[in-house]
């Protein structure tokens, strides 16, 4: 019993301890303004639309889309990234072609066209916008951290 | 029957007794003017987005569509309208595509497209008969703004620059052939060209 008592009074000392440090402190880290205000929107930015590859940083990492693809439509009528980067498009448009492993079932059997799980480009590659990331990382890929 | 005719000739051909010569010119002339004003301006009035928009086929399908892709909602303000793409500037093709275009005011009485459901399954053959007319035209009506000779290659991305000096500039492809779809969404396309 008595060690609950000193317990509960340690944490109470702990929050009250926090509390007077950070009172004063509104939330600002990713926030303009006050919580229960909507802050300004932020200005929008254009797409990196160089056309020129982007290195990956790890093997897996799907390719990200070095053009602007506004109004591309990937639906159930039609693909307009298939019309570049599919199998017979390559020759006119010289665009990269979809990896093979597009074309493979779940079950690893390569059929003739981007199979259905596929098939929806941009769950996975993504153009980028020209902006700062919000918040840093210190993420290095596995060469350079074997090389370390 | 042909006696009435000749009558009828004999009556149009004898000069005037009670009208002046002057009366004639004059008065025909201005009725000219006003005839040929006031068809122009109906012709034009046919020829607006409002026009368009006006039933409910273009309004609830098409126009939505328009709205959110760059020819409608852009930086510099420029606003492509349905006749901008749709309508031949020249006169004699005009006149040419309006008179086309009374087979849509059949469509239009018998609500050829008047669900969403009908329009979509009409959707192809439309789209066909409209991606036809700039094939024919060499994409005239794009070219009305977007004329190869005038591009500055150099300020395009690498990429639309490869594609408009290797295929557009050599004449092998015109505008349509590449950008279907740009104002409009695409229906099924299956077996179309170009598209997998």
């Amino acid at each position: 019993m008595e060690t609950f008592i000193k317990k509960t009074i340690a944490v109470f000392l702990f929050v009250s301890m926090n509390s007077l440090v950070f009172a004063d402190e509104p939330i600002t880290t990713l926030r303009d303004a006050a919580l229960d205000k909507n802050g300004p929107a932020p200005t929008m930015t254009n797409l990196v639309n160089t056309d020129i590859r982007e290195v990956r940083n790890f093997a897996e990492q799907p390719p990200i889309i070095p053009h602007n693809i506004r109004g591309y439509q990937i639906d159930l009528n039609t693909n307009k990234c298939l019309s570049c980067h599919s199998r017979t498009a390559i020759a006119r448009s010289q665009a990269p072609m979809v990896s093979v492993t597009h074309f493979m079932d779940r079950d690893g059997q390569v059929l003739s066209a981007v199979t259905p799980r596929r098939y929806f480009c941009t769950q996975c590659h993504v153009p980028q916008h020209l902006t700062k990331p919000l918040v840093g990382n210190r993420f290095i890929d596995a060469d350079s951290l074997i090389s370390k | 029957m042909i006696k009435r005719i000749s009558e009828f000739w004999r009556l149009m051909a004898r000069p005037a007794r009670h009208l002046s010569l002057l009366l004639l010119t004059t008065g025909g002339f201005v009725a000219g003017v006003i005839f040929w004003g006031g068809f122009n301006t109906a012709l034009e009035l046919t020829n607006t987005e409002t026009f368009c928009i006006s039933c409910h086929e273009m309004r609830e399908n098409v126009f939505v569509e328009l709205k959110q892709t760059i020819h409608y909602t852009n930086r510099s303000g420029v606003r492509a309208t349905c006749p901008d793409c749709h309508v031949p500037h020249n006169w004699t093709n005009k006149i040419a595509r309006k008179m086309a275009a009374s087979k849509e005011v059949w469509g239009k009485v018998f609500g050829t497209i008047s669900t969403r459901e009908k329009f979509q399954n009409k959707r192809l053959e439309l789209a066909k008969h409209e991606w036809a007319r700039f094939k024919a035209n060499d994409s005239l009506e794009c070219r009305n703004c977007h004329e190869f000779e005038s591009m500055d290659i150099t300020l395009q991305s690498p990429r639309a620059a490869d594609h408009h000096t290797r295929l557009l500039g050599t004449g092998e492809k015109t505008c349509i052939d590449c950008h279907k779809g740009i104002a409009h969404q695409l229906p099924n396309m299956a077996g179309v060209e170009g598209w997998n």
